[in-house]
């Protein structure tokens, strides 16, 4: 077992990743197990067909889970044809999924939507377990108290094989988010303005838990935005300690355990949060009261600022290497600075991904869009993070709140957050986007992205322009 | 998986921050390419303009830079996504290390499982490599044996990279053999989780 620091006080990544100790492998490398797998259209279908093309056997099949998202059209009335590319690759899953005994969420079923957002939903991730998915946001799981991370096609069959990873234990970082957000900021707010503050590299090499009062306040969804852009600020894993918010949420989730069972899980669960005078390697304090509703302006997501704020100025930066960077991203951004943020015009507006289609996220977008109307030459949709959702939203009435102000209502998968769907933001054009990524092309080939939370996205839309929500 | 000993070659400056993996690979390349092939769509938006030609400020576009084995690139490369597409793409452009100050998490394991190095050094030791190669004599030799990257000047540079890690490029070792070896341990392993946690074992 790696030797702790002076200290035997142990951090919640430590208890999780102690537990999961196959073999200690030397130089701080240990033989960790998994105990969930997600798996999707896009590195699943290939993943599982290199497992068949190579011989292997899937070890535990009963521990994966697999559902398209990445490369399924969302538009109404959709099916496995509408995007022909991907079709394939959804039925390469099925198919694979079938053969070696993997539970499969199919297009329509409850159980379909985006991975991150099916897995916590079902009960799936639990706290203090060990879950991987072939996809960098799967550190979104770790809102309920779970060490999740992303991995590579190659990672992926090694997991698949042999229900392990060879896995380097990462640093400890500790973000603690203080006190009371002011109005019209939410916790996608909140993560954007840490990144924008220590920078989208400052992550690298560790494990984030985030922790203080403003994240305890946090209902689980909220949670899952936060840890869903720790691999933004450069960390492949995120976490929030387990408490009562969490168990309430899973208790009687489709794959939770149930009745006496889930009893004895609180129990373990209770034992997972940090102790006391745990010590990291690093430590950050965010004053919640000092965070504005926040925008990214560039092609990074660490170049966020206030929507107050003015465009920031290349000559400003503190290196040649991000002077450089600001440059290229004020060029493609087509942006000015020195110029406000706010007013900028769009062309689009995302509101869906990982990062916030949930029904939360809805039902705060749909409060702010009821009675408005998207602005004339705005193009916005709405796309729910899964079947569940999409259910759940609509026996809200949600739907009709977003067709009545303007927004199509689509159906769930990943679509304009990873434009592997054939859904774009055409090039040239600016979209507000409530995902998790405005890198260059991400949302499309010369497609302009502004990273923000759903309640900015919808008064971006109404106002045709980026706007304050807090003047809406 | 190939292995990696010593390499000499042309390195091509690269210097911004933060080049993400959707800017390596595009997601769409991924679904309609075989591996084999992405090396023509390395780096597409900045390789090409939007009529298709050859973008000529692209450093991989001009000489000698063009087909370089060794990037010298800004801090975070390699960030964001997981697709290790982008390190086939890289190495089907011709790429077996890159040298930086820091790489995305899930980009540097998937350098690793591949045989393309990824090199970090400090900052300043990559900013000046990249203003020697874009002087003139831009070959450098990035000797894995000895962690020393030699400078188009002569200079040494020491990196660090774990044992295990650099023994398994030596020898081209792949990881899921080493660890089906483990086989008796992950038997026991899980063994005793049933027992300890039987609520991970009985989803639903």
């Amino acid at each position: 077992m790696p030797v702790q620091t002076s200290s035997d006080k142990l951090a919640l990544f430590d208890k999780i990743w102690n537990s999961h100790v196959v073999a200690d492998l030397g130089d701080d490398w240990v033989l960790l197990h998994i105990d969930r797998h997600l798996l999707h259209d896009l590195s699943g279908a290939r993943a599982l067909e290199e497992i068949a093309q190579r011989g292997l056997t899937v070890r535990n099949p009963e521990l994966a889970f697999a559902t398209p998202d990445h490369a399924v059209s969302s538009a109404p009335g959709r099916n496995e044809a509408t995007f022909a590319p991907g079709a394939d690759l959804l039925r390469g899953l099925r198919r694979r999924s079938a053969e070696t005994g993997i539970r499969f969420f199919d297009l329509g079923e409850d159980g379909q939507g985006i991975v991150h957002v099916m897995a916590p939903e079902l009960g799936i991730v639990l706290p203090g377990t060990v879950l991987i998915c072939g996809d960098s946001h799967t550190c979104t799981n770790g809102g309920v108290g779970a060490l999740a991370f992303g991995v590579g096609s190659s990672e992926l069959v090694h997991a698949l094989a042999t229900q392990t990873l060879r896995q380097r234990r990462p640093k400890r970082m500790r973000v603690r988010f203080e006190g009371t957000p002011g109005q019209g900021v939410g916790p996608k707010d909140l993560i954007l303005h840490l990144i924008g503050r220590i920078g989208a590299a400052a992550g690298t090499g560790h494990a984030v838990e985030y922790a203080g009062s403003a994240i305890r306040a946090l209902p689980i969804e909220g949670r899952l935005t936060i840890c869903n852009l720790s691999i933004e600020l450069g960390a492949k894993m995120g976490m929030v300690a387990p408490d009562d918010t969490t168990f309430e949420y899973l208790a009687g989730r489709r794959f939770a355990p149930s009745g006496a069972a889930f009893d004895c899980a609180v129990a373990a669960w209770r034992e997972l949060p940090t102790d006391a005078d745990a010590v990291f390697d690093r430590e950050e304090v965010v004053d919640a009261a000092d965070v504005s509703p926040t925008i990214t302006w560039g092609t990074s997501p660490e170049q966020a600022i206030p929507i107050d704020a003015a465009i920031p100025d290349p000559d400003s930066a503190p290196d040649l290497v991000r002077r450089e960077a600001w440059r290229n991203a004020l060029d493609y951004m087509g942006l000015e600075p020195g110029r406000p943020i706010a007013g900028t015009p769009v062309d689009w507006v995302f509101i869906g991904s990982c990062t916030n289609s949930r029904l939360s996220d809805l039902r705060e977008a749909a409060a702010m869009a009821r009675g408005r109307h998207v602005a004339s030459g705005v193009t916005a949709w709405v796309v729910p993070g899964s079947e569940r959702v999409k259910r759940a939203a609509e026996a809200e009435g949600l739907d009709r709140v977003f067709t009545e102000a303007g927004f199509a209502w689509r159906e769930p998968g990943c679509s304009m957050c990873v434009a592997a769907n054939g859904e774009r933001v055409p090039p040239g054009q600016r979209a507000v986007s409530t995902s998790n990524r405005n890198f260059v092309g991400r949302q499309g080939p010369g497609a302009r992205t502004h990273l923000a939370s759903p309640v900015m996205a919808v008064a971006a839309a109404v106002a045709g322009a980026i706007a304050d929500v807090r003047r809406l | 998986m190939e292995k990696f000993t010593t390499l000499s070659g042309v390195a091509a400056p690269l210097m911004r921050a933060n080049i993400d993996t959707d800017v390596i690979i595009r997601i769409e390349r991924l679904t309609g390419t075989q591996r084999a092939e992405m090396g023509a769509y390395a780096f597409e938006a900045l390789r090409y303009r939007a009529d298709g030609s050859e973008n000529p400020d692209f450093v991989l576009n001009q000489e000698p830079f063009r087909g370089a084995p060794i990037l010298l690139a800004g801090a975070n490369f390699g960030c964001g996504s997981s697709r290790e597409g982008a390190v086939w793409a890289l190495m089907g452009a011709g790429v077996r290390c890159v040298v930086a100050e820091s790489f995305g998490d899930i980009f540097f394991n998937n350098c690793f499982q591949n045989g393309l190095l990824p090199v970090r050094l400090p900052a300043a030791d990559v900013q000046r490599l990249a203003e020697q190669c874009a002087g003139g004599n831009a070959r450098l030799t990035v000797d894995l044996a000895r962690r020393r990257v030699v400078s188009p000047r002569g200079e040494e540079m020491p990196f660090a990279i774990e044992a295990m890690r650099r023994d398994a490029l030596l020898e081209g070792l792949d990881d899921l053999g080493l660890t089906l070896k483990h086989t008796a341990a992950i038997e026991a392993f899980q063994a005793h989780d049933r027992q300890a946690r039987p609520w991970v074992w009985q989803p639903g």
